[in-house]
Parts: C-alpha cells; sequence; structure tokens
C-alpha cells in the first residue's frame, strides 16, 4: 500500500542574531542553516494497518506526512502510495487519502457545518447517491445531526473534531492520515474518536497512520508504531512486541498498615506518601512472586497490584536509549 | 465553473452572517468606485495631449488597460492573500484535494471589493468607446477586444508571479507591485511616452506594451500593420513561463512546521 525508500529532505532555515544591528546584517547577507528533516527514511504499511508514527517534536513527523499526501517533494528517495508517486500525481493520489491536520480547521469558518460537507462533495466530484450514503452513515456514527446546520465557529473543539473527521472520509479515502487527531480533547470526546476509528478500520479496511503525543492513543489504536527521532527511524514493530521488550519492567503497588515494606534486591523504591509505596521491579532478578513473598513477610499488606509497562514509561525509555 | 460558483456561494454565506458590515461593505465599494470614477474624470478634465496622443486617445488607452486589470483582479486577485495561506497552512490543506491548485487558490479566495472597481471599468470603457471617435469597425472590436483579454492573462501572469515568489520568500514582494498595480497606473498612457528602453522592457521582458502600445496604434490609424492587432495573442504567451516559475516554487515549497 505504501512504500518509502531512502527519503531524504533538507530545509533551510535563514538564521540571525537578536538585536537590530544583526537585523541589518542579516538584511544585507543572510546566513542559513540546513536542517536536515529526514534521513534515509524508509518503511512499508500494508493495506488495512493501523501506525503510530511516534517521536518528539521536530524529529520529521509532520515532514514524513507532508511528503506522504504530496504536499512537500523530498530531495531524494521513492515513495509510492497505492502504485502512485504522491508529489508526482498530486492530484490523483489526493483523491484516495484523508487528512486530518488535529489544529488546523478545513470546514468553512462562518458557514453551518452542512455546506462545506457540500462543497467537499463537488470538490471530489461525488455523484449525489454515495454522497448521501456517506454523510447518513458518518451522521450516525459521529453524532452529528444536530451539529449539521451549526456554522463551525460556534462549534466546541470535540465537535468540531468529529465534523473535522467526517470531512476526510466524505470520499471514502483508502488511507486515512491522523496528525494528533484527538488534541485539546476532554476524555469523553477522545474516547468517541478513538472508537469510531476502530471502526473504521476494522469494516472497510482504512489504513490509518497516526501521529500523536497521546500515548493512550497509541495503545487504543495502532497494531503497530514507528518511531522517528533527528530524521531517522529508530524503531519499527508492534506494538507487543515493544511491550515484551519492557516486560522486564514491572511496578509492585502496595497499600499497607505501620511500617513501609523492605525492598529486597531488584526491588527499587520510586514512591511512597500516605501508607501507599511503588516499587520497580527488574525481573530479571526477581520474580514476582518472590518479591510478592518478600514484602509480605516484611510488613502489614492490606491491597497490593502489579502493572507493566506503560505505553508512556516505554516511550519515554526509548527517546532516552535513542537520545533523542 | 460551476464548483467556482459553489465557491462563491459559500464566500456570499460567510459574508451574510454578518449583517450589518455587509450592508455597509456593499455601501462603502459603491460609494468608492464612484470617487475613484470622479478622480479619473477631473484628472483627465485637466489634460489635453500627452506626447501626440489627444485627451480621448488616452481615454481609450487607459480604460482598455483598466479594464483588462479589473478582469484580471476579479478572478486571480487573490493571490494577494497567498502569503497568509502558505503561513497559516491552509495551502497544505489545499494541496490534498484532487483539484488544480491554483483554481482552489483563486476560488477560496474570492472579495466583493473587486467588483466595485470591475464596474467602474465597465462604465469608463462605455465612456471612452462612445467619445473617443473611432470608427468601430469589425477588426478594431476584435483589436480591442484582444487587447482587454489579452491583457488581463498577463496582468493574471503577474500576479501568478509575485504569489509563486512566496514559495521562496516572503519579504520584499513590494517590488512586485510596480509590475501589477504600476502597470495599470502608468498604462494610462501608451507605455512609449516612458521612452525606448521601458517599452523594450515591456515588449520582450514583461509584455505589457504587447496587449497596449501596439495594437492601440492600430486602433487609432497610426499603423497599417495588421500584424499589431495580433500582438496580444502573443503576449499571453507569457503566461506559460508565469506558470512555469509557479511550477518550480512549488516544488520547492517548504510548508510550515506543525
Amino acid at each position: 500500500m505504501i512504500r518509502v525508500s531512502g527519503l531524504n529532505k533538507t530545509f533551510r532555515v535563514s538564521r540571525r542574531k537578536a538585536g537590530f544591528g544583526n537585523a541589518l546584517r542579516a538584511f544585507i547577507r543572510r546566513e542559513y542553516n540546513s536542517v536536515q528533516a529526514l534521513r534515509d527514511v524508509s518503511f512499508n504499511i500494508h493495506a488495512g494497518e493501523m501506525v503510530g508514527y511516534i517521536g518528539p517534536n521536530g524529529a520529521g513527523k509532520s515532514t514524513t506526512i507532508k511528503i506522504l499526501c504530496g504536499i512537500l517533494t523530498p530531495d531524494s528517495g521513492e515513495c509510492e502510495v497505492n502504485g502512485l508517486t504522491p508529489w508526482r500525481d498530486r492530484r490523483r493520489h489526493v483523491r484516495d487519502i484523508g487528512v486530518v491536520f488535529g489544529q488546523r480547521s478545513q470546514l468553512w469558518w462562518d458557514v453551518p457545518v452542512i455546506d462545506s460537507f457540500e462543497l467537499l462533495k463537488d470538490i471530489y466530484r461525488l455523484d449525489t447517491a454515495s454522497y448521501k450514503r456517506t454523510l447518513d452513515e458518518l451522521t450516525g456514527l459521529l453524532g452529528l445531526s444536530e451539529l449539521l446546520e451549526t456554522p463551525t465557529r460556534s462549534l466546541s473543539l470535540g465537535q468540531r473534531m468529529r465534523c473535522e473527521i467526517a470531512a476526510s472520509l466524505i470520499h471514502r479515502p483508502k488511507i486515512l492520515f491522523l496528525d494528533e487527531p484527538t488534541i485539546g480533547l476532554d476524555a469523553v470526546s477522545k474516547i468517541a474518536v478513538r472508537e469510531f476509528i476502530k471502526k473504521q478500520n476494522r469494516e472497510f479496511g482504512t489504513t490509518v497512520i497516526l501521529t500523536t503525543h497521546d500515548m493512550q492513543d497509541i495503545e487504543a489504536l495502532a497494531q503497530r508504531i514507528l518511531l522517528i527521532g533527528r530524521g531517522r527511524i529508530l524503531l519499527d514493530g508492534s506494538l507487543r512486541e515493544l511491550k515484551k521488550r519492557f516486560s522486564g519492567l514491572k511496578t509492585i503497588t502496595v497499600e499497607y498498615e505501620g511500617s513501609r515494606p523492605v525492598p529486597c534486591q531488584g526491588m527499587k523504591l520510586i514512591k511512597d506518601s500516605e501508607g501507599q509505596a511503588s516499587f520497580s521491579i527488574d525481573t530479571d532478578f526477581v520474580s514476582i512472586s518472590q518479591a510478592i513473598s518478600h514484602i509480605s513477610g516484611t510488613a502489614e499488606i492490606r491491597d497490593l497490584s502489579v502493572e507493566g509497562a506503560k505505553a508512556e514509561d516505554m516511550v519515554v525509555e526509548l527517546y532516552k536509549e535513542y537520545r533523542i | 465553473m460551476k464548483l467556482y460558483g459553489k465557491f462563491f456561494m459559500i464566500y456570499l454565506k460567510s459574508q451574510m452572517q454578518y449583517k450589518t458590515s455587509f450592508i455597509l461593505m456593499v455601501i462603502g465599494n459603491m460609494i468608492t468606485s464612484f470617487t475613484a470614477f470622479l478622480a479619473v474624470y477631473f484628472l483627465f478634465t485637466q489634460i489635453n495631449q500627452v506626447e501626440g496622443f489627444t485627451f480621448s486617445e488616452i481615454l481609450i488607452c487607459f480604460s482598455a488597460v483598466l479594464m483588462a486589470f479589473a478582469v484580471a483582479e476579479c478572478f486571480a486577485r487573490g493571490f494577494d492573500q497567498f502569503p497568509s495561506m502558505i503561513s497559516n497552512g491552509e495551502f497544505d490543506r489545499t494541496l490534498v484535494r484532487p483539484r488544480n491548485e491554483i483554481f482552489l487558490v483563486l476560488a477560496s479566495k474570492l472579495d466583493f471589493k473587486r467588483v466595485g472597481r470591475f464596474i467602474q471599468s465597465v462604465i469608463m470603457l462605455i465612456y471612452a468607446v462612445i467619445t473617443c471617435g473611432i470608427f468601430w469597425s469589425i477588426d478594431k472590436i476584435i483589436t480591442l477586444a484582444l487587447m482587454i483579454l489579452c491583457g488581463s492573462i498577463v496582468f493574471a501572469g503577474l500576479f501568478l508571479v509575485y504569489a509563486s515568489f512566496t514559495f521562496f520568500t516572503v519579504e520584499g514582494l513590494e517590488f512586485m507591485n510596480i509590475l501589477t498595480d504600476g502597470g495599470r497606473e502608468f498604462g494610462k498612457y501608451p507605455y512609449s511616452v516612458y521612452g525606448e528602453e521601458i517599452l523594450k522592457f515591456l515588449t520582450f521582458v514583461v509584455p505589457l506594451a504587447l496587449v497596449q502600445y501596439y495594437p492601440l496604434l492600430y486602433l487609432l490609424d497610426r499603423t497599417d500593420k495588421k500584424l499589431y492587432m495580433f500582438l496580444p495573442l502573443v503576449g499571453v504567451l507569457f503566461i506559460i513561463p508565469c506558470y512555469g516559475f509557479w511550477r518550480f516554487g512549488l516544488r520547492h515549497y517548504k510548508s510550515t512546521g506543525s
């Protein structure tokens, strides 16, 4: 579905120091820094996959997405989406993709949402019957019926995001690019959006590529993770593999009475407050059952829970590991 | 064209959302167009002759250029807002639509204010055609039509070049106004009055003279060369390098960070 190999992209950024004198100097002769946004980026994505594309700010996520959407032309490298090169066959290519930029609206600000949809219908040259069908479907699934007559500017962020997603899917794209789709949403809206995306993937086989900083998004949606840092793909694997890799890290949280339990070798106290203590456990040194029996031997335990590594922690670990 | 109409309806609806502002804008535009017309009228009552061209000859020249500019402006002035489209990411959005990007940029940046100038130039043109004393044979009508039509395409090309520069820099684009708004202002008089150098520049580099000076000579019976009548069609070729420059810029489009 998507084949990317050896993508490179460098930006030239003009640079100048603060102050009027330097501004004047820059006016006459400008200095440039080149920033290599992508270095030899390669990956394949199959139809129907849901891929989480993660990395810190400025790592090259947006640049990759923009190249895949046909917005940017890379300096070198090959890319094929649905058999087309995005920047060469842009107009044919974009017919089959949907894009949600979480921070920027694609709906016309001052008119009711339905007018925006009608305009999209004409832009994509959709026939009335299939447009109606898709619209009804999306309206039902995303609960838009009361929002359609409202001007975009009067919508809440959560409502707007639901409309944005509907607008990106009105032409039934094969691939959906989501750039921070849940940014700024409340918990309820986040879950609604995630559920909808999952359903879309399951029922229509839509390929989903998701960039986000929200690890709950990744946990809920992505079967596979691509990690990018300083323009390089650092890791490409399933979430499960990744979890296995960090499965050595567990956390035991106990509620105790009286004195605090004493950790044994391979355990480390990370938190202790108001009768609740958390220990990290390195299972290479000590097994879970050993650890539990050790603590219960040293203190009076009221409650106890064991947790595996969270996506959040894994990403922090990864960033540390690759020093990005 | 149908899609252009849709964009227009959206624009209209957006404007109607703010009723008072909409009404004030319509009234304001009518007044501005009218005063602009008066200004032109008084200007010309002061002038009798420039470089061998009489008042009525200059009037037909000016009104043709103004008309060409107004047509170009009506459709292509949306490029003025192109720098802001790039910086707020709107252009990224435009590029993920399966339509010609130039069409989408222009269709999404409609503006009523331009209609006012359009009406003003139509009135000017009608006035000039009636009072200039030219006998309007078929070939004269064709010449004038070519001047206006091809002229608007050359101006549109200039707007396109202006927008294309934005792909590389957002600063110092004012110099392009010398060619766009300047082309209109200087176009009040036949370009020959500015000297040979300027005329050469406007013939071979930016072919504004091909749609103004040369066909004008034919219109005013100053030359017998039938060729001059069709020179505006040559001027239209200017749009090709303009479009090429746009494509070149688009390949180097940097987008904005997010």
